[in-house]
């Protein structure tokens, strides 16, 4: 059996030298930084092309890394939809805010969105907009890093994100945007170079219809048996399986769901999944995982173990309609590799979830992972996870998404503040423009590395997020031991972003300006010390109760939030010279509300209280097509109510 | 407190050119990025379409609005270069 925790002495060392490295950059530059320009902006001296690679390192989050490939890993070209987005709103930063945040800013957004009316109520409200969007987005990079330390060290997922939170937590306290800025750029840099490695790896293996389950064991040859249906009882063509129990997916509106069959043979019991093509009935064998009373876990059919854990997954079935040894062995080249992914005649198993509540037949706490034929066609155009031929909701939630996507960078303050670590505005546009370059390539090897995962055997069906660096195990332990220390950077990186932007907000905008606590300068980087331990503490908190959500699907609301509450107030502050103060206040305020009220009563969040996703009070998962338009219009009506009059 | 940039900047005169120039093209690229919501909404099994070199409609569009990204990218600097330099110590 394949074991999924296995442990690699050199992938500790690697990690251990990679953290060690990094604090002690940290500490020596927190030797240097004692001033709260050097804490909160390096100074504003940071090289504009060293900034735009940190840019690229504070952007490309755990979200992108793990979150992206895992989701073109499991559902295919709609994964690549969030690199698409991600990078089209590098355009809105460098043509709409880029320069105008950094002649206007000081240290925080806050700074910006005031700095033409000293309004205690923008620097409230936009304080609290900063926090609100960093939470957020911390989430799913404590969640990131929760997932990585536990194949990694073999750690739990609590205590990868606890060792995430205090890493950076002293990052941030020691210098601050100084040792963030660097950490990002020696991250942002690896993650480049390590994932073109492993795409040229992945292009140079090539295809096969039996790849090596997780690069190590030979491929797992999935049953599929005959079977036949009577009156609606499934029966296997084969006597020697005896059928012990049968369960049907609980559906709405009377439509046929998924029928799987419990069956005996030779003492070992499997979930069989019954699928109905052409009149043909097969039977197609499941992995699957049922949790005793007693927290004990029996998994397909033996109990858990170190070497029994559910297989990696992911495979073509046929390649350009051929399989086995038919297959043309050996690399292939970059278009190559997309047009046999994209064939009709390509064939791929992916696997889906079918958990023990959306059965009726079934008492048990189990759940089924069962296969998933789709052709290529299929898979390299959306419509696996956005269901972009389903309902107008179901393309509202698609249009939705795409919009966060597009008007959410150019809000969020992490990235927002890296405009006031370079010298002058052209700087900005400059590494604005870097950033778009690294950003942009990093994005368009998503796709190989997510495509690489779905064929080559690697993914782990209890979490996605780990689809790359696992596909990186497939090529060896070496690869692996640094992308995973690459990966755990990245979260690293960011997460100090987040955390010093979210510091810049509670001792910056909130201590300093609105309350207007008198203090020396020192006082105010120790203020900003102290909000980043706060903050990295809730982090934690929050990495921990979030566990097995995707992260990208998380950042995907992070990115909402900041489009809602953020982006339509700069905007207007810049173009519309009737806006005022209180209608700032009133944009940030009601976009803020709006989404985090959709975000809340949404059909995920329900699955999250443990409720049926169809009780949702608001059908929509993605708010930015309500929320950003809310917030524009709360801006127009409220700066018209308040004008100075002549 | 003193609300000042955390490093000073030189006045600029080029200012209202790159506002401008930066708004068009962004409204350009916009609308690329709504023609492609636009297809996968309406048509999404037109994104299965070979356009050439076996890529299909989804993978040459997408890789499109990334590499056009960064092309317009370089293109607004390079505009905004030329018009700083000419327009310096003018004002």
């Amino acid at each position: 059996m394949y074991i999924l925790a296995e442990i690699s002495t050199l992938a500790v060392i690697i990690f251990a030298v990679f953290v060690g490295f990094v604090l002690f950059l940290s500490f020596y530059l927190g030797s240097k930084a004692k001033s709260s320009s050097g804490y909160f902006a390096a100074g504003g001296q940071i090289h504009w092309c060293v900034n735009g690679i940190s840019f690229a390192g504070d952007y490309l989050s755990a979200a992108s890394f793990l979150g992206i490939c895992g989701m073109i890993a499991t559902m295919g070209y709609d994964g690549f939809l969030y690199s698409i987005g991600y990078l089209a709103g590098w355009i809105v930063a460098l043509f709409v805010v880029a320069e105008p945040m950094k002649k206007l800013g000081k240290y925080t957004f806050t700074d910006a969105l005031d700095s033409k009316y000293n309004s205690k109520g923008i620097q409230l409200i936009a304080a609290i907009s900063t926090l609100v969007v960093s939470v957020f987005y911390l989430i799913p990079q404590m969640v990131g890093a929760g997932a990585l330390v536990t194949p990694l060290l073999g750690f739990p997922h609590w205590i990868g994100v606890s060792m995430v939170g205090i890493i950076v937590i002293t990052i941030v306290a020691t210098a601050g945007m100084a040792s963030t800025t660097y950490v990002q750029f020696l991250k942002g840099s690896l993650l480049i170079v390590f994932s073109i490695i492993l795409v040229i790896c992945t292009l140079n293996r090539g295809f096969t219809t039996e790849p090596k389950v997780g690069g190590i064991e030979d491929f797992y040859k999935y049953k599929s048996i005959e079977a036949s249906i009577t009156d609606g009882k499934v029966t296997p063509a084969d006597s020697s399986y005896s059928v012990t129990k049968e369960a049907h997916e609980k559906t709405k509106d009377g439509k046929k769901g998924k029928t799987f069959l419990k069956m005996e043979k030779d003492g070992i019991q499997g979930w069989w999944l019954a699928l109905e093509k052409d009149g043909v009935v097969t039977l197609e064998e499941t992995q699957w995982v049922t949790t005793n009373s007693d927290a004990t876990k029996i998994i397909n059919g033996a109990p858990e173990s170190e070497e029994n854990q559910l297989r990696p997954v992911g495979n073509c079935e046929k390649i350009l309609g051929k399989s086995g040894d038919e297959v043309k062995q050996g690399s292939v080249g970059i278009f190559e590799f997309l047009s046999i992914m994209a064939s009709k005649d390509t064939i791929v198993r992916r696997w889906g979830t079918m958990p023990g509540a959306g059965l009726e037949g079934i008492d048990e706490d189990t759940k089924i992972y069962y296969p998933i034929y789709s052709a290529g066609n299929e898979i390299m155009r959306p419509g696996q996870k956005f269901k972009v031929q389903g309902t107008p909701l179901q393309k509202l939630n698609f249009i939705s998404l795409m919009l966060a996507l597009f008007c959410g960078t150019a809000a969020l303050p992490h990235i927002l503040i890296r405009y006031y670590t370079v010298p002058s505005p052209a700087c900005a546009r400059k590494s604005t423009i870097v950033a778009i370059g690294s950003i942009g390539l990093f994005y368009i090897l998503t796709l190989f590395m997510g495509l690489g995962a779905m064929t080559n055997c690697v993914i782990n069906l209890e979490s996605s997020n780990m689809s790359a660096p696992l596909l990186a195990k497939s090529f060896g332990t070496f690869l692996f031991a640094v992308i995973s220390a690459v990966a755990f950077a990245t979260v690293l990186g960011t997460v100090s972003g987040l955390i010093v932007a979210s510091s810049g907000a509670i001792a910056h905008d909130f201590m300093d300006r609105f309350m207007a606590i008198k203090m020396e300068d020192k006082q105010k980087v120790w203020a900003g010390k102290l909000a980043a331990f706060a903050v990295g503490i809730v982090a934690i908190i929050l990495g921990i109760a979030f566990k097995g959500m995707n992260v990208s699907f998380l950042v995907g609301w992070a990115f909402a939030v900041a489009a809602s509450a953020n982006l339509p107030a700069i905007i207007m502050m810049l173009f519309w010279k009737k806006t005022t103060a209180k209608g700032i206040i009133a944009s940030v305020l009601v976009g803020m509300v709006s989404a985090l009220t959709i975000i809340l009563l949404s059909p995920s969040m329900f699955e999250r209280y443990g409720l049926p996703k169809a009780d949702a009070v608001i059908p929509l998962d993605n708010p930015g097509i309500i929320s950003i338009p809310l917030s524009f219009i709360a801006l127009v009506i409220v700066s018209l109510m308040t004008q100075k009059k002549d | 407190m003193l609300h000042e940039p955390a490093a000073q900047s030189k006045s600029d005169p080029a200012s209202g050119f790159k506002v401008s120039l930066g708004a068009w093209m962004f409204l350009f690229y916009a609308i690329i990025y709504i023609g492609f919501v636009a297809i996968n909404v309406s048509k999404p099994v037109l994104m299965e379409k070979i356009v050439f070199l076996g890529l299909n409609l989804a993978v040459v569009y997408g890789f499109g609005l990334i590499i056009f990204a960064m092309i317009l990218a370089l293109i607004y600097n390079a505009l905004c270069t030329a018009k700083e330099k000419e327009l310096e110590g003018k004002e």
